[in-house]
């Protein structure tokens, strides 16, 4: 597939690292903020490719991960109500949440729906005027976007039976919360390449001359990623510390206008809460106030729910970049991709998950 | 390294107190649920083989015996219905024995309300099917289930082959040395149900691989080919089959990642959704685990036949870590190949 | 996070703001893609496809970047007599 196959090529990885190595010339620790980079890098095995001493650490890019367990509680209760069709992308149908997952809603009877799109949900919306139809929309600054269009779209169409459960996330206010932690150890950042593709990446300039760190935006195939970590290696090695931007095929400085422009019309910025990290201040996205019609919460009175996250799951010190998975002392005992104590395990792009499913045979010889 | 699963979930029926599609989706919970629940109450030497059928001893005549039921939205696909998995998929499983399949019986398990024309058509294609791979539908029954209680069409097939020799074929004789063939692209099944799938359709011209693999086995098996195991690959995809074969023989399994065929339209439908074409569904593909020396004559057999023309050699087995398969990928790093939870489940992220 | 791929706009429909939509090719698989947010793509372009919608066009000019810097890396490995040695076939 043109624009996929070409970074997917094994010489130029080696070429790439071979010149990381050449490089490099002590330890320095880099954070792949995107469960997508993740994903490639363990799938693709990048860092083995990498030189000893380079470290990357996996951020809390994955919004199936992040998504608070009182969040999925709410799902929960609203997929299980009779007239509700509960629409939600593939990978958040075995998140747990205190008690239970939506797989098992949908085991009991519940409506749950994988939708590869938000407009799909709005199409079924429109077939099916006599039920309920809400969309789990959960993701970063990338899924934003359409999120905004299937919220807009229903308004144009006049459709009173669909509604949105929100829980989006930023980037930029975790990056900044990381920093800022004491116990902080990265270096080096590759942003999200996506996210970029909407927002552009100007937010990044005074985090980066804050912290003295340099940010690379990256793309998400093998030799996009083997770029990132190489131009933000020589930022480092040379003492710079500015953002550039590895993934100029499809992000520009300003990002994509006219989505930014919808996101800001349908989504007003709110603090959110991160599952196993807390509370980060104007850190997410809910619907606006003309848009609150279409907020499921209210439609379904559910906005008080609480839950308490597992107290044995580390999966915010992962995130965080501060222990690996294998680090973890319930990491493919008491925790695994049947049993997940915490949403990193649960998600295929979770990085405890993504351990377990490609590097299970290591961590166990280590 | 043990088998995670006898070792890892102490009690995972407990856990799960409903059933969950994935216990059905052939990955990891359903592996725990043949171990914990099945097995225990029905285990015994022929069942314990684990294999895709059993084959009976009867006066010294071996019979393969085996049943399978199909559940398949929409009942219609690119490439295939319901009534033509239920033929194949049963001639299959008896041709993984090294059976010749000949009899089979049909179960209907109908719901209330279907068109009369649906079924119709169905029982169509399970004649065309049942000519095509030379067996015979010899014994059935009918239910018809209250709407609502049924998803329009559920089918049973059980099978009889005859095994015209006396080679074994099971796990248990996969050795380290021995060589993965496999005998065709994967994924193209479970992409044609995705593909008409509601909320995932795309248009495409990929079509279900459904197909019965009696002629390139037989073929292998009658030109004396050291067979020691096979194994059709369908729910979990390549990945699962390898990862139960690793597992029931004690081997480790390691296969080359740019020896495996996908298509491109494949390919390009995985990358939309997130999946990995090695865990999707197929109906017409098997491997074969065989002797080495036998390696370049087994090729020649299955380019011979047009079920087997993109047969490769795709790994081997080696003694390593009982229970593990690798892949070595395109970059040349090797990982491991696991077994899935469950469903593979489309990823936005 | 965000899986989004790059896909080929063979046709445009619509073009009503919200609903500017178009089949996208992805290596032979077709997708009605939403094409709202890329007004200037155009039949012919790429588009980098999330969940049904176009987020960036590619462009072409600068996919060849990560290839050109490797070119360039190359060029300073071979002034550099002391390169370590195991450069890459």
């Amino acid at each position: 597939m043109k624009f996929l196959d070409e970074y997917r090529d094994a010489a130029r990885a080696r070429q790439f690292a071979v010149a990381t190595a050449r490089t490099v010339t002590r330890p320095w620790t880099l954070m792949e903020v995107c469960g997508g980079q993740t994903h490639a890098i363990v799938k693709f095995g990048l860092d083995e490719l990498l030189p000893r001493g380079l470290e990357l650490v996996h951020g809390p890019g994955c919004p199936v991960c992040v998504t608070p367990v009182e969040l999925i509680d709410k799902a929960l209760e609203i997929a299980a109500r009779p007239e509700v069709i509960f629409c939600s992308f593939g990978d958040m149908l075995r998140v747990p949440g205190t008690q239970a997952d939506l797989l098992s809603v949908k085991a009991r009877g519940g409506d749950v729906r994988i939708v590869y799109s938000p407009l799909g949900a709005v199409k079924l919306a429109r077939e099916n005027p006599a039920r309920e139809v809400v969309f789990f929309a959960v993701g970063f600054e990338t899924t934003a976007p359409a999120n905004a269009m299937a919220v807009a779209q229903a308004r144009e169409f006049g459709l009173k039976n669909f509604s949105l459960l929100v829980s989006h996330v930023l980037v930029p206010p975790a990056m900044e919360a990381i920093l800022a932690s004491a116990a902080n150890r990265v270096q080096g950042f590759l942003a999200a390449g996506h996210v970029c593709a909407v927002m552009g990446f100007t937010e990044y300039e005074p985090i980066s001359r804050r912290y003295r760190v340099p940010i690379v935006v990256t793309g998400f195939e093998p030799l996009d990623i083997l770029q990132g970590v190489l131009m933000c290696v020589e930022q480092l090695e040379t003492g710079r510390a500015g953002v550039e931007n590895q993934y100029t095929r499809a992000v520009r400085r300003e990002g994509n206008t006219p989505a930014q422009q919808l996101i800001r019309e349908v989504f007003r910025v709110v603090p959110r809460k991160w599952r196993g990290v807390g509370e980060i201040p104007q850190s997410g996205l809910s619907l606006s106030a003309a848009y609150a019609g279409f907020d499921a919460e209210q439609r379904f009175g559910v906005a008080d729910v609480c839950a308490e996250e597992s107290s044995e799951c580390i999966s915010g010190l992962i995130l965080q970049g501060i222990r690996k998975p294998h680090e973890c002392p319930a990491f493919g005992t008491r925790c695994t991709p049947e049993h997940p104590l915490g949403a990193t395990m649960v998600s295929s792009e979770g990085a405890c998950a993504a351990y377990h499913r490609y590097r299970r045979v290591q961590a166990a010889q280590s | 390294m043990k088998p995670e699963f006898s070792t890892s979930c102490p009690l995972p029926l407990a856990d799960h107190p409903n059933v969950l599609l994935a216990h059905g989706g052939g990955g990891r919970l359903m592996n725990q649920l043949i171990e914990k629940l099945f097995l225990p109450a029905f285990g015994n030497p022929l069942l314990n083989q684990r294999h895709d059928g059993a084959v009976i001893d009867v006066r010294g005549q071996r019979l393969a015996f085996t049943t399978d039921s199909y559940v398949v939205r929409p009942l219609f696909f690119p490439g295939g219905d319901i009534g033509t998995l239920a033929v194949n998929g049963t001639v299959n499983d008896l041709v993984m024995c090294g059976a010749r399949p000949k009899w089979l019986s049909a179960g209907f398990i109908i719901e209330e309300g279907l068109p009369m024309e649906t079924l119709w058509r169905v029982v169509q294609s399970m004649r065309q099917a049942a000519a095509a791979a030379g067996v015979e539908l010899v014994t059935g029954d009918t239910k018809v289930v209250d709407k609502g209680k049924g998803d329009g069409l559920f089918i049973n097939t059980a099978g009889l082959g005859v095994v015209g020799h006396n080679v074994v074929i099971a796990p248990a004789r996969v050795v380290p040395g021995d060589v993965v063939l496999l005998s065709g692209d994967v994924g193209r099944h479970g992409m044609a149900i995705m593909s008409v799938r509601e909320g995932l359709q795309f248009e495409s011209t990929i079509e279900s691989d459904c197909a019965p693999l009696t002629a390139p086995v037989l073929a292998l098996l009658d030109a004396g080919v050291e067979i020691h195991c096979l194994r059709d690959l369908t729910r979990g995809g390549l990945a699962s089959a390898l990862n139960e074969i690793a597992v029931a023989a004690r081997v480790q399994v390691d296969i080359d990642e740019s020896a495996l065929p996908v298509r491109e339209e494949v390919r390009g439908a995985c990358e939309i959704l997130g999946l990995d074409p090695l865990y999707v569904a197929n109906e017409g593909r098997f491997v074969a685990f065989i002797s080495p020396r036998d390696l370049p004559r087994a090729l020649d057999l299955l380019h011979a036949h047009a079920l087997g023309a993109d047969a490769k050699f795709i790994g081997t087995v080696g003694a390593g870590t009982p229970g593990l398969v690798t892949l070595k990928n395109r970059l040349g790093v090797a990982r491991v190949l696991d077994l899935l939870s469950g469903e593979q489940l489309p990823r936005i992220c | 996070m965000c899986l989004a791929i790059p896909g080929k706009v063979l046709s445009i429909a619509g073009d009503e703001a919200l609903q500017r939509a178009g089949r996208v090719s992805f290596g032979g698989i077709l997708k009605e893609v939403n094409l709202a947010f890329v007004p200037e793509a155009e039949v012919g372009d790429y588009v980098i496809v999330h969940v049904g919608v176009a987020i960036s066009r590619v462009d072409g000019a600068e996919a060849q970047r990560v290839f050109d810097y490797l070119g360039q890396m190359g060029e300073l490995a071979e002034l550099q007599p002391d390169s370590t040695g195991k450069s890459a076939p």
